[in-house]
């Protein structure tokens, strides 16, 4: 349980870091929060022979609300995002989602970069990005950076399509229109812990109906995805009961469901159902 | 490879600076150094026992290299008493027999004397969440949280 020897280094600007990256050629991690990634070589698992720790980045982006969209810099941590004004939906969204990213200690520290590039497909912040088509800002040496829609960013359980030369420096969220209703909602067996499965669902409500309707979930498959054809369901139509619940068995049908020691594809699709109806259920409160 | 790194840090209030492996977690440094107050449990960042406050934050121990000390302040369960007086939650954990085994102590002192300073008014729900953050596995949880909730009480009079 003790991980294995590393060349530590501590780069103060975002260049210094892409260079450090670029020199290891692919032998590098980069820590930020460290609290996946730790673990992960306490374990064995990760057994980088350098480590770039970026949170001495003295040109690292802030957390930054500006001409109606959201930056998130690389060391923006958990606990940042909690004290995002819940005036608007967009700030009432993400710190009502912070508040299930682990528990206090690990929110103090963890990043919600690091949380996006570690790819768990039960992480609150890939559910999200995912469901509001957020941008990600990914940077190397060699080609300056480059902007990858959340979308095209997970491919698979635990992996991205970064490269290993390349570092996440922000996230940028567009605000979300004061007539979005959100409901988020997840199940876990242990407070704190990774959840099993969770669901996100947005819209716009004109006119009494669902417009730009947005469901997704995370845990359920390898990694989280909006699922259109829920979304084409509802698109239109005004919130009601009935119409959550066909929506949430659509869900629960169409998912191609994970499955572990926490859950197999039963249980998983029972979840889906019930996560899904308990967001949209949340959006009309 | 991999060499040791001088690191200068606050500890409990006084300069201290150390010579650390990287791979040395701050959890194996606080025990290289006999301040064994800091136990060690699942030393992958669940148990919550090796729980330290670093500038004004809980952090796990077992989560953060030595060498990230750097410049930072770091404070252990060794640091909570003060001029030879327990602190207010040292004593109700006490006065509530919120002890047994004493394995998981530290690492919940820590944890609640973050908190408190962060927001004397805990209420009883927040009290809640914060000791399920930690894990203990003989006294239970209704003695921390019920020593907690008197050091809070305790804090809020205090001038």
């Amino acid at each position: 349980m003790k991980p294995a020897a590393f060349t530590y280094l501590a780069p103060r600007t975002i260049d210094e870091a892409l260079s450090q990256l670029a020199d290891a050629g692919g032998d590098a991690r980069i820590l930020a929060g460290g609290q996946s990634l730790v673990p992960a070589m306490a374990y064995r698992l990760a057994q980088p022979s350098i480590l770039v720790d970026v949170n001495g980045l003295t040109d690292a982006p802030p957390l930054a609300e500006e001409d109606g969209r959201l930056e998130i810099g690389p060391l923006v941590r958990h606990q940042d995002l909690r004290r995002l004004s819940p005036q608007r939906p967009l700030g009432a969204l993400l710190s009502s989602m912070a508040e299930k990213v682990g528990p206090w200690p690990v929110r103090c520290r963890g990043t919600f970069c690091g949380s996006l590039a570690q790819a768990d497909p039960a992480s609150e912040w890939a559910l999200a990005v995912v469901a509001l088509d957020v941008n990600l800002t990914l940077e190397s040496r060699q080609d300056g950076p480059r902007s990858v829609p959340a979308s095209e960013f997970f491919a698979g359980v635990m992996a991205t399509t970064a490269r290993e030369d390349e570092m996440m420096t922000a996230a940028t969220i567009a605000e979300l229109p004061g007539a979005t209703r959100w409901g988020f909602s997840e199940f876990g067996r242990r407070t704190g812990d990774y959840a099993t499965v969770l669901a996100l669902a947005l819209y716009e409500l004109k006119g009494g109906r669902m417009t730009r309707v947005r469901i997704a979930t995370g845990g359920a498959e390898a990694v989280p995805r909006r699922l259109s054809e829920v979304e084409e369901a509802l698109e239109g139509s005004a919130p009601s009961k009935p119409r959550f619940l066909q929506a949430a068995e659509l869900a629960a049908e169409i998912i191609d469901p994970l499955e572990d020691y926490q859950a197999d594809a039963l249980y998983r699709r029972d979840l889906v159902r019930s996560m899904v109806l308990r967001a949209l259920q949340q959006t009309t409160r | 490879m991999s060499g040791r790194v001088s690191v200068s840090f606050r500890l409990n209030g006084s300069d201290c600076t150390a010579e650390v492996e990287p791979r040395q977690t701050v959890a194996d440094l606080l025990r290289a150094m006999h301040l064994t107050g800091t136990p060690v449990g699942c030393e992958q960042g669940v148990c919550g026992s090796c729980t330290v406050i670093v500038d004004d934050d809980p952090a796990r121990a077992c989560l953060m290299f030595a060498c990230q000390l750097e410049g930072r302040s770091l404070r252990t369960v060794e640091g909570l008493a003060t001029g030879g007086r327990l602190h207010a939650l040292q004593e109700a954990f006490d006065e509530e027999d919120a002890v047994q085994c004493g394995f998981c102590t530290p690492g919940f002192l820590m944890l609640a004397a973050a908190a408190l300073e962060h927001d004397p008014f805990l209420n009883d729900d927040a009290i809640d969440a914060l000791v399920s953050m930690n894990l203990c596995r003989c006294t239970g949880y209704g003695p921390i949280r019920r020593a907690i909730r008197r050091a809070a009480k305790e804090a809020r009079r205090a001038p």
